[in-house]
């Protein structure tokens, strides 16, 4: 429902009996035109968190308090490996996009499970850096630089557990409703959010990784 | 001086009971204090009273099923109002109390409030006057009169506004328990780090702040996403963006603006907790934190805060002037315009707020130069209004003579302002009281005049009739002189260089000042109270004062083309768009709305999922204030999980078929239409 698709044409003059929509035959329904364009600003506005996170690193990222730096800490390799399993799962989504617009909703199962796994491997391999730095002393409370370093990751590593979580239940709803409209728009919103998450990390493993440990 | 631990009697326990975290019988504040002993029994009065009243009528279910779980964005419209003018009364009521104990104690008396207890009341009349009363009240607005100024029938997430808005409760559930629970925080109404660090402020009054404030600001991010959606995609046919009335035109870019600041104060406030829950460093100068950084960040949601606040009123303002001056807008272009300036503008002005801390004098130069040039749009808005009076046949009734009372007291505010914004004068009068006259004018001169010219406006579209003029008049002089006796002498005596939040006093040379300023707070009170005598009466003779046309003052806009109160679907016909002030084109051409023809309507069905979850919101709330771990647990994983399971309701609307519509517009009732 574009607001200007039936207005009348330029310079033709309204009667009386033109200002009410009568029976057109058209849903009017108020609900759910908008969900991306709403998903879109939700996702602009969990950008805009990461981009504070990102400002605080810039501010504090050297300032080590007289303990460890980032070549101290980092392992790249390990870093890279979680860099592609997290790439790799937003390929795998788009194939379960793909697979949803044929309709092949066997397809698309099984590239969400794949995506869920890629998902969990990064998950694992983030949960296994945290502890590896706890245990050496390289806590949040160590360091300002610490502190927004855990921070930062931490939030994006949250942000892709409750998208693991969604697309387990949005599995379950699949299974339970089919590929309807309404599941379909949650795939599309999901499909959204696991990119931005795609993106937000490219953007971490450059700034806070990379130019931590090269810089 | 009192000891620290007798000051925080909170902040002992640093180690947390497992069961009942920090909480102990000895902080139940109101034992302690007279002052909230009194409060306390007062409420429990009114709050048995009222609970007992809505249990003799038996209005507890009616609440339930057409009110909290409402998704109708005019009933949660009508909601925020509600929570709004309560919570006015508390700040207010914290007000009176700095304003009384000022007083007195400029004058060589000790005052009744010791100066823990002051400063824990004015960070708290901050805190609910900017997120508690002000914020509800545009978001109330909003709710209740863009949709039906756009011609649509809901929001576009009807469930989310219901959220929204009982997210702002648990809020300021959460802010109002700190009163007889513990304490609220000393630090000022931005918390500024590093008094508001574990080590300065290690009480629980902090983390009331922070629960509070990020989880009212969830509600809020997510109530601006709903409100662009709906202006964006559910606007009537032919209502072009440059048709669309000014007040959904200021919504659009307040919105905007909520989007894009309050990520910023939920990411702040988020790093600031945790420093005091984990111990991170992010403010803590000794690890390389910095608590300038702090500023910065809660600053830069916090000057687009103002003009979230101020931009809906602006709004407001330009439906009633055109309408009590039966002229359309003069300038309506430049009206558009200038809200856009100076929704792009506020993101430039931050750093005004803190010229002293040091950036230089270019950074500060530029800061400056840019808060100057924000003025320059809303001086247009101020002549655009002036120049829609002017030669127009001006009704001096109730919302106008607010409006006028807004224009007299908002300009000086607007002057004072620029003078703050040259960066050696602020040197001078920073942490003055000439900065908390300045503020106050703009926010009483211009908010809270704006929010009472829309109550009176907009009071008989939402229910049926006026509101009494008389005591609406007695309202807006009672505000409106008592606002120039309560700030004209800070203006003065930040003048001569009396700081802002003193509690004690060396000389007694002021008090006449401080005096005057009570006196101006009294009748201010007077306002307040000649508002709710207004409501009362009206309610009484609302038979006298009944709309019944759904049009009482000669509106211009749409939502006045539908009946006062309107039904739950808005319209039973989707209005179409061809002009500008879109009901004045209908009465120019003569438009009958049609009483045959109808068709079913898709709505939304009503929802207890919003209450739950932000009740279990609030257990988390209150439990990770407290440090009670387990029931911390269990609000946020109820949430969650209550969260999942209302994704799995596909349930969610129906059609009210065409009969029912007929009957009701009609004024016949509908059987079983209860839905």
């Amino acid at each position: 429902m574009t607001p200007t698709a039936d207005i009348a044409p330029y310079g033709t003059v309204a009667g009386p009996n033109d200002f009410y929509v009568i029976d057109d035959g058209k849903d009017h329904g108020p609900h759910e035109t908008g969900t991306i364009l709403g998903f879109w600003l939700y996702l602009m506005s969990d950008c805009l968190i990461f981009g504070i996170l990102f400002a605080v690193h810039a501010v504090l990222g050297q300032n080590y308090a007289a303990g460890p730096a980032p070549a101290d800490l980092f392992d790249l390799g390990d870093i890279l490996i979680a860099t592609f399993a997290l790439l790799f799962s937003s390929i795998t989504y788009g194939f379960a996009m793909i697979a949803m617009h044929e309709g092949n909703q066997r397809l698309m199962t099984i590239w969400l499970l794949v995506t869920a796994v890629f998902g969990m491997i990064f998950l694992g391999m983030t949960l296994a850096e945290f502890s590896h730095l706890i245990h050496i002393g390289a806590t949040p409370m160590a360091s300002a630089f610490l502190s927004s370093f855990f921070i930062l990751v931490g939030t994006h590593a949250l942000h892709v557990m409750a998208g693991t979580i969604w697309l387990f239940v949005l599995l379950v709803q699949m299974q339970t409703h089919g590929l309807t409209a309404e599941n379909k728009r949650r795939m599309m919103c999901l499909s959204l959010f696991w990119h931005f998450l795609d993106l937000i990390w490219i953007a971490v493993f450059s700034f806070v990784y990379l130019t931590g440990v090269v810089l | 001086m009192a000891e620290p631990g007798e000051l925080y009697p909170t902040a002992g326990a640093l180690v947390a009971d497992p069961i009942f975290g920090k909480l102990t019988w000895g902080v139940f504040s109101f034992l302690h204090d007279p002052i909230v002993m009194v409060t306390f029994i007062g409420t429990v009065i009114l709050g048995a009273v009222v609970f007992g009243l809505l249990i003799y009528y038996r209005l507890l279910g009616y609440l339930w099923t057409e009110w909290f779980t409402s998704v109708d964005h005019k009933k949660i419209g009508i909601m925020y109002m509600v929570l709004a003018t309560i919570m006015l009364i508390r700040g207010f009521s914290d007000a009176l109390l700095m304003r009384g104990h000022q007083a007195l104690a400029s004058a060589g008396l000790v005052g009744y409030l010791p100066p823990h207890h002051y400063d824990q009341i004015f960070t708290a009349h901050g805190v609910i006057m900017i997120f508690f009363v002000a914020m509800p009240f545009i978001t109330g607005f909003m709710n209740y009169v863009m949709p039906l100024q756009i011609g649509a029938r809901d929001v576009a997430f009807p469930f989310l506004n219901n959220f929204s808005f009982w997210l702002t409760m648990s809020g300021t559930v959460l802010i109002m328990a700190s009163l007889f629970v513990g304490e609220f925080a000393a630090t000022g109404w931005l918390a500024y780090p590093p008094l508001s660090d574990l080590t300065y402020s290690p009480g629980v009054g902090m983390d009331y702040y922070l629960w509070s404030l990020n989880i009212a600001g969830i509600g809020t991010t997510l109530s601006g996403i709903n409100l662009i959606v709906t202006i964006v995609k559910m606007r009537a046919p032919g209502m072009s963006w440059m048709k669309m009335p000014i007040f959904t035109w200021t919504t659009l870019c307040t919105n905007v603006l909520i989007v894009a600041t309050f990520p910023v104060l939920t990411a702040t406030l988020a790093l600031l907790t945790a420093d005091r829950y984990l111990g991170t460093a992010f403010f803590n100068t000794e690890l390389g934190g910095s608590p300038m950084m702090y500023v910065n960040l809660i600053w830069i949601w916090g000057h687009p805060e103002v003009y979230i606040l101020i931009l809906p009123l602006f709004g407001i303002f330009s439906e009633i002037v055109p309408t009590f001056s039966n002229k359309r807008l003069f300038g309506y272009t430049s009206m558009v315009y200038a809200t856009c300036v100076i929704t792009i503008l506020s993101y430039i002005v931050w750093l005004h707020h803190f010229f002293t801390m040091g950036a230089g004098a270019s950074v500060n130069s530029f800061f400056g130069i840019t808060t100057m040039i924000i003025s320059i749009p809303t001086g247009a808005k101020i002549f655009n209004w002036l120049f829609t009076m002017y030669k127009g046949r001006i009704r001096f009734e109730v919302p106008m003579l607010w409006v006028i009372a807004f224009m007299l007291t908002f300009t000086i505010g607007g002057m004072t302002g620029v003078l703050l914004a040259i960066p050696p004068a602020d040197y001078v009068l920073h942490n003055s009281l000439f900065l908390v006259a300045h503020f106050h004018n703009v926010i009483i001169g211009g908010v809270m005049f704006g929010i009472f010219a829309g109550i009176t406006f907009y009071f008989p579209k939402a229910f049926g009739f006026k509101l009494d003029p008389f005591w609406g008049k007695v309202s807006v002089y009672s505000w409106f002189f008592g606002f120039i006796f309560a700030f004209a002498p800070l203006y003065i005596l930040g003048l001569m260089g009396v700081t802002r939040r003193l509690s004690q006093f060396e000389d007694t040379a002021y008090a006449g000042y401080f005096i005057t300023a009570a006196f101006g707070a009294l009748l201010i009170l007077l306002g307040i109270v000649a508002f709710i005598i207004q409501v009362a009466v009206s309610i009484r003779n609302r038979e006298a004062l009944r709309d019944t046309t759904g049009d009482p003052w000669g509106g211009r806009t749409l939502e006045w083309a539908t009946t006062s109160p309107p039904p739950y679907y808005n319209f039973a016909f989707q209005p179409r768009v061809y002009e500008r002030d879109a009901l004045s084109h209908m009465k120019r051409i003569g438009v009958v709305t049609p009483t045959e023809g109808y068709s079913p309507i898709h709505m939304p069905r009503s929802t207890a999922s919003g209450i739950i979850i932000s009740g279990f919101m609030t257990v988390m709330g209150f439990a990770l204030i407290w440090h009670i771990w387990w029931m911390a647990a269990l609000g946020f994983f109820g949430a969650l999980l209550y969260g999942i399971g209302h994704t799995f309701n596909y349930n969610r609307d129906y059609y009210v078929p065409a009969d029912e519509v007929a009957a009701i517009e009609r004024g016949t009732p509908y059987p079983g239409a209860a839905e």
